[in-house]
């Protein structure tokens, strides 16, 4: 990278190589490829944390039992990515650097609290997905570093999570609304944390304060609901596209976050 | 960049540019013409190859990725034994109208088949769903791969 200025770094290549095509045929930079890295794409446990390698295809995050059993979000949000194929090519470092706001692996990183590991020549830094995309196509990435690791931390608390993708299709459709969100509950069966995150109805995936601190402390009832679900529609800031109008989108969302709260399917297997 | 790779079983050594799409080399390189160009951008599936027995898209896909790797095409459908059940099932259960889409259609319903012959309705057009037809409303094309899992299924079993 360092002797090579104009090289890209090509992951799966399944957002990349459509965006230099329709560049123009003039557009043909180096490319370097991170597929020759054969660590890139482990998955193993380290200190406490899910560590899931940038270069881990979506098909061998969702059929990894390490993902299936500290991660079922992310396990069912890689799920809904593209088609098989797409998700034999696709990573999950290609997807955060992308940074698109309707990247599905996403919101389960941001509910997980996930952070990824940068490595340059100057050494290694670690950050939260949250500060680390900073708007659509945007990332905090310096030009000497790779992005090579994402850990999710365990967190075994919560009784509650889910996932939920709405998009034009069932197959190969960008979110038109997506929604992970997960619930710790004390004894009594009052919230103690909630945390949820939204795909596709903001500049990039976005959690909304408010909306978690609307449950913590209260019962899931009509009223915490109600005000949960108000204040995550009013945090959201969605446009209009092809696929959808701004309006459509921030009730999608809030109907997401409804569904959950009123059915949280409380499991007993922990996140 | 000299590449090796094999191909169809067979083993080939090729000089080409690393960023030549794999479609191109198969299609204009090497007259492998069976997997077809749709939309050149990841959403038909028609190019669908196998490269080490997991679909991938050839049109996203460059000639450096293929070094050292083991790549089967349509073409090589007919040397193998799931392969030759799976085209006599589309015949058979009338699943080709146009017949753009169904070279990538077989190709993405191989490793299923492999793997899991009697694999439920569902689970094949979930195999299925990253590939495209816009003439026969998929229902035969399930019906075929059905079709020939129970087949497959059957010579696995040595009925």
């Amino acid at each position: 990278m360092g002797e090579c200025p104009d090289a890209r770094l090509m992951a799966g290549g399944t957002d990349l190589l459509v965006r230099l095509r329709h560049a123009g045929a003039d557009t043909k930079p180096p490319l370097i490829l991170l597929s020759k890295i054969p660590e890139l794409a482990d998955i193993i446990m380290a200190n406490g944390d899910l560590c899931i390698g940038s270069g881990a295809s979506f098909s061998a995050i969702m059929a990894h039992t390490l993902v299936q059993d500290h991660a079922p979000m992310l396990a069912k949000a890689v799920g809904t990515i593209g088609g098989p194929a797409i998700r034999n090519m696709g990573t999950l470092g290609g997807n955060i650097i992308t940074a698109s706001p309707a990247g599905d692996s996403l919101s389960p990183l941001y509910v997980a609290d996930a952070q990824v590991v940068l490595v340059s020549p100057g050494g290694t830094r670690k950050i939260k997905i949250s500060e680390f995309i900073n708007g659509p196509g945007k990332s905090d990435i310096r030009k000497d570093e790779i992005l090579t690791q994402i850990r999710i931390p365990l967190d075994d608390g919560f009784q509650s999570h889910c996932f939920e993708k709405v998009g034009l299709r069932r197959s190969l459709a960008i979110a038109v609304a997506s929604f992970c969100g997960r619930l710790r509950f004390d004894e009594d069966g009052t919230v103690a944390e909630a945390r949820f995150a939204w795909g596709s109805v903001a500049p990039t995936v976005a959690r909304s304060i408010n909306a978690e601190n609307a449950l913590t402390g209260n019962r899931l009832d009509t009223k915490s609901i109600k005000k949960s679900v108000a204040e995550a529609t009013a945090s959201l800031s969605p446009i209009n596209d092809i696929r959808a109008s701004a309006h459509y989108r921030r009730t999608v969302a809030g109907a997401l976050l409804k569904r959950f709260l009123e059915n949280p399917q409380r499991e007993k297997k922990h996140v | 960049m000299d590449i090796k790779f094999t191909l169809n079983g067979n083993s080939q050594s090729l000089s080409t540019e690393p960023d030549r799409r794999v479609i191109d080399l198969l299609r204009e390189d090497l007259g492998l013409t069976g997997i077809k160009e749709g939309c050149g951008t990841g959403e038909c599936g028609a190019c669908t190859v196998l490269m080490d027995g997991e679909t991938r898209l050839s049109c996203l896909t460059l000639a450096a990725q293929i070094d050292g790797r083991d790549i089967t095409t349509i073409e090589g459908l007919q040397d193998m034994e799931e392969g030759i059940i799976l085209q006599k099932a589309f015949e058979e259960q009338g699943a080709v109208q146009c017949g753009y889409c169904i070279p990538g259609m077989e190709m993405a319903a191989l490793p299923l088949l492999t793997l899991h012959p009697n694999a439920a309705r569902n689970d094949i057009k979930i195999a299925l769903s990253g590939n495209l037809c816009r003439c026969t409303g998929y229902v035969k094309i399930v019906d075929a791969v059905e079709q020939a899992g129970r087949e497959i299924a059957v010579k696995k079993e040595g009925l």
